[in-house]
This record gives C-alpha cells, structure tokens and sequence, in this order.
C-alpha cells in the first residue's frame, strides 16, 4: 500500500505563499498518535478520494475493525508489529498554515527515530492518554523536546472517552505535565481535550467537551510559527570546505547565523586570524551584491591568503564565537553502552570533527523516570551533563547564545551516537582576536631567486621509516647548497625534539605534528628556500593538508622503498624495538601508511643510487619551475 | 524570489534553452535589490540541498551522482552546479536499463555536453538474473539494482547521491539524508543511525557504501516551481499531448502516462494543487503488490 496524500503547494503559482510549519507528534506508546494523525488528514480534507473506503473495505478483508492508524501503517512490517518503526512525513492544511506532520515513534527501542523526527520539527504536539496519565515516555520526549530546543509544544490529552470527557481528569493529567514541562522551561501553548477516534476537540469543539474553552488541535497548529533563521544574532559560518576549481579560492558554508556581505573585517577561529570578505560567489549570477543572510549557503573569497579548512568558524571581529579546548554539554545518550568517564569519543561541533575525552560526569538520570536518581555513567535513552576534553581547539559557543554552533553530537565508531547542547565553554588561552595581517620582507622574490638560482619550494619526503627519506633530504640539501642555492633541512624527528615536543603519536597529534611542519617549511619557501621536509607523515588527508598550506610551492616525493627492506635496514631500531611491542603507533608494522597519489615523483631507493636519486629530483625541480636552467637564467641577467 | 537582471544570468538563459518543443515561460527580469529579499520556500530548499551535496563531498571519498535524466535529478544536478560553483565535480552516472524513452536519451546526450557532465553511462544485466519470484514490473525495474551493483563494484564509489523524495512514496518518506547501504547495497529500516541538527553518519563500512538524498525534504510542486524559477530544461515527455502526460518517467514499457491537459509548468503546478492521483500512479511497478515497491528497495532500489 502506498500513502500518498496531495502534495502541498506553498509557493504556488501566483507567487503567494503559506507559512510552511513541521510539527511532530510524541507521546507514550499507544497513546494514539497515528490515530490522531489519521483524524486530522480526515478533517483537514487531505486524504486522497476513496482513501477511507479502501481502508475501510481492507480492515474488513482482515476481519478486522477499522482504525485510523491503519493511514500511516505504510510498511509492511509496521501493519506486522503494530507499531510506527520510523518518522513519515504527510502534509495537510489548516486556514493558515501548510503544515508537514513528522509522525515519530513512541516506542522506547525506537528513541533514535523519535528524534531524528523531531529534530527536524518547528513545534510538537504531546500526546497522552486520559486512562493511562503521563507515562516515562510521555516525560522522556517532554524533555529531549527540551533538549532539541523546541520551543512551541502544545498537550493533547487524549481519549477522553475512555474517562466519560471527565474535567477533572483532564485537570489532573494537564497540571502534571505542564508542571513536568515548565521544569524544563518548556512552556505549552494549550492542553486540549480530545478524542482522537470519535472527533472530539481535533478539529471542533463537541458538546461532551462543552467545559473546555481552549483551542482545538487544528486551531492550536495555525497559531504555530515557522522556525526563523537566526539573522538577528552575530555572524556565524562554519567552513564545509575551500574549493579552488579555477582561479578563484572559494570558502564554501551554510550562514547558520547574521548576516554578511562583501567588504565585512572577518575573523577566523579558532585561530583568530582576521580577514576581509573580497566578494560573495554564486552561481550562475557572481559575484552577488547586498548583504546575504541566515540560512543561506554561500560561498566567498577572501582579501588575503590565510591558512582555512573545514571546521573553522566566521565571525565578525568583535562578535566572534569563542575558541575553546573544554566544553560543558547536557546531553542525551543513544548508544547502548553508556557514556563513562574517560570514554574517548568524537564531537562533531557545526562543521568540525574532533576527538575528545570525558572528563567528568553529572547529574546522569533517566529522563522517562519520576525519581532523578543519579548514576555515574549516561545510559543508553538517558541525558546527563559533561565536561569534554578536545584535542585541537574549536570554535563554540554557549546554547542560549547562539543555538547552531551552541550545540553537538557524539560519534560512536563512526555512527552518531548521542547529541546535546553547549552549556558553556572555558575560554581558551587567546582572549581577544589577534590581527596577523604579516610583515612582509623588505627583499623581493627576484633579488633572492637571483642569487640562489632558484624559487622557493617545499619538498616534502614522505615514506615509511627506513626508506631512505633523511638520506636522500642530507644528499640533496648538500647538492643545492653546493650549487649556490638555500636549502633548509627539516626533520620531523629533529623538530619533535624542540618545537613539537608537546606532541605525541596519536591521529590529532600526528596532523598538528604535520601542519607544524607545513607552516614552518611554506614560511622558509616563501622568502626564496628550498625547504626539505622528511617526515613518514602517513595519513594521506595530512600531507593533504601541507599541501594546502603550502600551495603552489608543494612538491611531494614518495620514497617508496619496499616494506621489508625499510625494515631490513632499521637505521634507528625502532622496528625492532615495535616488534617487541615497545612502540604501539609505530608506522611501518601497523599498516597505517597511505601511500600518495598524485606525488610530483616516486623514487624506490632500493634500486638506484643515492646521488641518481638526487638527479632525479634536480631534474623534477627544473621542470617544474622550482631550479633555473643555468644557462638560459645567465643569459636573461646578461 | 530569484531574479536575473545581468549579462551571464541571460546568457544562462539562453544556453538551456531547449531548440524545439518546450517553452519553459520566462521570469520578467527587473532589478536586483540593494539588499537581498528573506529567504522564500524555494531558497530554503535549495540552501538545504547543496549544504548537503557540500557535506558529501567533503566527506566521502568517492561520489557519483545519480541521473536518471526526470525532472528531479535534473534538479538534482542543478543544485550541484550551485553549490560546486557552476562545475559538478563527480561523476554523472545514468545506470541504463536500455529501455528508456527516445526523448530521454536525446535529452541526456544533449545535456551531458552542456552542462560538461563527467557522464558514465552503465549497463544492466539481462532479466534472467534478477529475482524471479518479484512480479514482473518490479522484476523488470530491478535489473537497475543489478546494474547498479555492477557499477558500484566497478569503480569503488563510497557515496551515491540520488533524487528520491519523501512525498513520491511511503517507503522513501523512511529515508535518512544519508543513507547507510550494507555490503550487499541493501537497506535496513528497521536499524537506521540517528539523524539530527544536520550532522549526517558519513562513515560506511569497508566496502559498503552510502545514499546520499539531497531533495529527499522536496515536494513534487517544489521540484516543478524551482524548475520553473531556474529554467531548468525538461523533457517534452512530461507536458500534455492529447489528453495524457508522464508524471514520471522510468522504462517505456512499465511507465504510462496520466490523462492531462497541463501543457506547461504553471499548468502542471495548478493541476499538482487539485490532484488527489498520487505521482507514481503511471509507474506499473508500485501496483503489482502491497509490498512490491518495498522489496525492491531493501534491496536496494532507488
């Protein structure tokens, strides 16, 4: 059977439109939430011709009664289990509003639907059983609404006819949950009676509610407001990524926040590094004039060439959100091992992934129970509060501040596992953005490549260890420097001793490690020197990122020496010393190499000499612009 | 509203303009405001839409995006020269059951150059191989699966993205914006990750990999209405000639068209906001059984 309902039209063809809202339904199991979802398709006149009948006369072929709900058992194994597995989306109209009803399952095993629906939601209908009161998970959903920070809930009390439409009753189920609601500073906008089977109070008023005067379901929806973009609070795009498919170098994003337009002094955090927007792209219409503003994916270029990436966050100098290492979260929890201190997870925070640690928790309860006994771990359908440890700092804000960069999910092995809100974030070390706007050289690129015979470069050795990388980088620092050139050695062993002694061997290590090494070496070759890399540097998205940094000086050479001879050759023992499982992270046994693709030069050092080798790379650093060809260089002096 | 009012918006104007048949009608060009106009319905969905074409291509390794050449990866493709800049940097990949109309076929060789499309076009194996105990519409469609599969092992691609849309049918209203498929391709309902805030769960397994739906929050109207406000080009197939127009457009043997008299998009949008026919009504293969669409899908399908 497939449910199909007219689809609603909001920009319609006179070019009027409707406020589109999206409500979800939640409440206990059973409580009748796809029977009042039936009942409003019903009254609303959104079902299709001869819907009802099919139903009704397919209810009959099972022998049995009809029910409303059968409108929404669109899967085969729902009509099977009985109950909603998943959120569907349907629409209806009521007098103002196009209103797209997510319907999420009330089910405690199915929580993760529950608010995958509800998140997507401008405002929720609570739904309760008059026979049954307020159950866990009528309390459970009452506070993730709370969490997901929806703001607009209305209260349905339904099956009113199963307590004889007794007001008292209704009294005492509405001032149990609007006492539950208004705890968690969520306040609804009516508590209506209603029986969803039989009509009463979805969408009129009936004599056997006679002493309710409050809206019905229907009325309660028009007064729903659409979700706003936030265009009124300070700037905020999180960088999805650059793109630089022609001249131009785009930074790509979603305005989660503000407002901005071309001309706008921006900073980048959580560096701090200040900018100015050069223009807004688009396509096909580019660059775009005026300001572009919340809720819009945009693209723009900026006035200097600052190091970027994916995860940073735009703001406006002066209302930037903060940089921090040390986040305080209340959070709910999916996953079906609990959340313990010291658990290692990744946070993903607007569009930056980083890996953390559980410092601390508090205040873990179950959120469906009436009593808030605490726990020292967050349990699977439970919420509680925690302090996160992250390993590179990240833009944030607090929740009540800025919403959509106030606010983030956990990752457990790859799925999304958990989510919550920011509750506040330890300010890091840098209190106030620091312009960088750098002080250029006095000498120019010319006077310095005239002297060295060549440009400025990086030349970055990656490879396992014991390939040959330090060799080739020492014979060839000392072929240029005897040619008249500037090369500069850099060894990843050589700055871990200084420089990057405060880092370790893990993934987040490893790439502050290489973008170090990448800042330093991009600096040397923009004043005119060869920098020579040689760094095992295994994770192809780090080299990635050097080559970012150092752009168009980047030439990546991958010593591509064969597995057992690296360790054959052993030069500072540390294969041996991992085989005995002295060095846990040591590339070369644990297979976490990623080999190069798209490398300037591949040189497997052990068939070929040392000094043909560095030939080699002489003549790739010839024809790709870094060496001047002597003769034709003296000539043009001439 | 959407307004063109400079050189390389006409010039866009006049490169997708179809050489016979359709007339798309055209916006009235006035001036760009100062400041631009709140975002309507269309802009939303469009913003959306390329916050997650964006986000699947910074997170996946290797993406292709489906085209079957109708009206919503037309959209689809569209939207991905908007957020890529005007370039769509993955490949376009038509799997072929060989059974589509001739104006499809005509309109995706045209339209691959056009829009320099990286078009793969992939075959599917014959009928013998595909599940016979489906009725025979479904059994016909899912040789798209197999050839889908076959693709897939051949180029190792992590991430599809594909035009599926929640309203279309009551098994795609299931869906997650990112989709995670078993080895197999296959689809478990029934132990979908959590989806929310738009952080999507981008990390297939080994050789897994994952669907990404980019308008799977768009209506049936709000594909026509974007189409209309872009000028994106269509097929003739879906304008009504003698009584009767495609709602939708599959393999010309299962796919019939409906009685209209629509022969235009403000037409067809007026007719969207009576019709009570649900879409894939022409399409044989949503017919045959109750849970016949259903099958196909867990197993893969579109």
């Amino acid at each position: 059977m497939n449910m199909v309902l007219p689809s609603a039209i909001s920009a319609t063809p006179n070019g009027t439109t409707r406020p589109q809202v999206r409500i979800v339904i939640v409440g206990h199991v059973d409580h009748g939430k796809s029977t009042l979802v039936g009942r409003l398709l019903h009254e609303t006149g959104s079902l299709p011709d001869g819907k009802l009948e099919m139903l009704k006369a397919v209810s009959a072929r099972r022998g049995m009664p009809f029910e409303w709900s059968f409108l929404l058992d669109a899967l085969q194994t729902e009509r099977d289990q009985g109950i909603t597995i998943d959120t569907t989306q349907i629409r209806f109209r009521t007098r103002s509003r196009d209103v797209v009803l997510i319907d999420a399952p009330g089910h405690a095993e199915f929580l993760r639907n529950m608010i995958t629906g509800a998140s997507q939601a401008d405002g929720a209908v609570l739904i309760i059983d008059a026979l049954e009161g307020v159950r866990d998970q009528t309390r459970r959903h009452g506070y993730l609404l709370h969490l997901l920070g929806i703001k607009q809930v209305a209260v349905v009390v339904n099956k009113m006819d199963r307590v004889d439409f007794s007001a008292e009753r209704f009294k005492e189920i509405s001032d149990e949950i609007s006492a539950h609601l208004i705890g968690l500073g969520v306040k609804p906008s009516a508590v209506i009676p209603i029986s969803a089977r039989d009509g009463d109070g979805v969408a009129e008023h009936t004599a056997r509610i006679a002493w309710y005067k409050g809206p019905s379901v229907v009325e309660a929806l028009d007064e729903l407001e659409p979700a706003r973009p936030a265009e009124t609070l300070p700037l905020r795009l999180p960088v999805q990524a650059i793109y630089k498919f022609d001249d131009r170098r785009i930074v790509a994003g979603r305005i989660e926040s503000g407002s901005l337009k071309a001309g706008d002094e921006i900073v980048i955090m959580p560096a701090g590094k200040i900018a100015r927007i050069k223009t807004v792209e688009s396509w096909p219409v580019t660059p775009l004039q005026g300001p572009q503003t919340a809720g819009r994916s945009v693209g723009i270029t900026l006035d200097r060439e600052l190091f970027i990436e994916r995860g940073d966050v735009i703001g406006h100098v002066g209302a930037s959100p903060r940089d921090t290492r040390r986040i305080h979260a209340r959070i709910f929890w999916l996953h079906d091992k609990p959340l313990s201190k010291g658990d290692q997870i990744l946070i993903r925070l607007g569009t930056r992934e980083t890996r953390a640690s559980v410092v601390a928790i508090e205040k873990a309860v179950d959120p469906g129970a009436l009593s808030n006994e605490e726990t020292n771990s967050i349990a699977r359908n439970h919420v509680g509060e925690i302090d996160i440890s992250l390993a590179q700092p990240i833009a944030a804000d607090p929740y009540h501040e800025s919403p959509r960069t106030g606010r983030l999910v956990i990752e457990v092995n790859g799925r999304i596992a958990g989510g919550g809100l920011v509750l506040s974030v330890d300010a890091g070390q840098r209190a106030v953005p620091v312009d960088i706007v750098p002080v250029e050289s006095a000498l120019r690129a010319d006077e310095r490549s005239a002297r060295y015979r060549h440009g400025g470069a990086v030349l970055w050795f990656t490879g396992l260890p014991g390939s040959g990388k330090s060799t080739l980088a020492l014979a060839l620092e000392r072929r240029l420097f005897t040619n008249g050139g500037s090369p500069i050695l850099l060894d990843g062993d050589t700055l871990r001793a200084g420089l990057n002694s405060d880092l370790g061997f893990s993934h987040a290590d490893r790439s502050e490690n290489i973008r170090r090494l990448a800042e330093i070496a991009t600096h040397l070759a923009r004043n005119g020197h060869i920098a020579i890399v040689a760094a095992v540097s295994p994770a192809a998205s780090d080299r990635a990122a050097a080559r970012r940094i150092a752009d168009s000086a980047f030439r990546e050479i991958y010593v591509a020496t064969p597995a057992e001879i690296c360790e054959s050759r052993d030069p500072k023992g540390h294969y041996a010393k991992a085989r005995a499982g002295g060095l846990p992270s040591f590339t070369g046994i644990t297979n976490d190499y990623e080999p190069p693709a798209g490398n300037e030069l591949t040189i497997d050092t052990s068939r070929r000499t040392v000094a043909d080798a560095v030939d080699e790379i002489e003549r790739m650093l010839a024809q790709t612009g870094i060496l001047f060809e002597e003769v034709a260089d003296l000539a043009a002096n001439i | 509203m959407h307004l063109l009012n400079n050189e390389s918006g006409k010039a866009r104007l006049r490169a997708s303009e179809p050489k016979e048949g359709i007339k798309v009608p055209r916006k009235i060009l006035v001036e760009e405001p100062a400041t631009a106009p709140s975002m309507d319905h269309l802009d939303e969905l469009e913003a959306q839409s390329i916050y997650i074409l964006r986000e699947a291509f910074a997170r996946l390794k290797k993406l292709a995006l489906l085209w079957s050449l109708g009206k919503d990866s037309n959209v689809m493709i569209w939207l991905a020269r908007k957020a890529f800049f005007g370039r769509v940097p993955f490949p376009a990949m038509h799997v072929d059951t060989g059974k589509k109309f001739p104006e499809m076929y005509a309109f995706r060789d045209r339209y691959a150059k056009e829009w320099d499309l990286d078009l793969r076009v992939e075959p599917c194996p014959p009928i013998d191989s595909v599940d016979p105990t489906l009725p025979p519409a479904a059994r016909s469609a899912a040789r798209k699966t197999e050839g889908l599969k076959l693709a897939l092992v051949k180029h190792g691609f992590d991430g599809l993205i594909a035009g599926i849309r929640r309203d279309e049918e009551a098994t795609r209203a299931k869906e997650r914006v990112f989709s995670p498929r078993g080895l197999e391709g296959e689809w478990d309902v029934r132990d979908q990750p959590p989806e929310f805030w738009d952080h999507f769960n981008a990390s297939p397994p080994q050789g897994a990999h994952l669907r990404i739906h980019p308008i799977l929050h768009w209506t049936e109207a709000d594909i026509w209405a974007y189409t209309r406000r872009e000028n994106i080009p269509i097929i003739p197939l879906y304008l009504a000639k003698d009584g009767k127009r495609y709602r939708s457009l599959g393999d010309a043997d299962i796919t019939f068209p409906v009685a209209s008299t629509a022969s235009n998009i403000d037409e067809i949008l007026a007719e969207l906001e009576d019709t009570k026919v649900p879409e894939r009504a022409g399409r044989a293969l949503d017919h045959e059984t109750e849970d016949a669409f259903e099958r196909l899908r867990v197993a893969g399908y579109l």
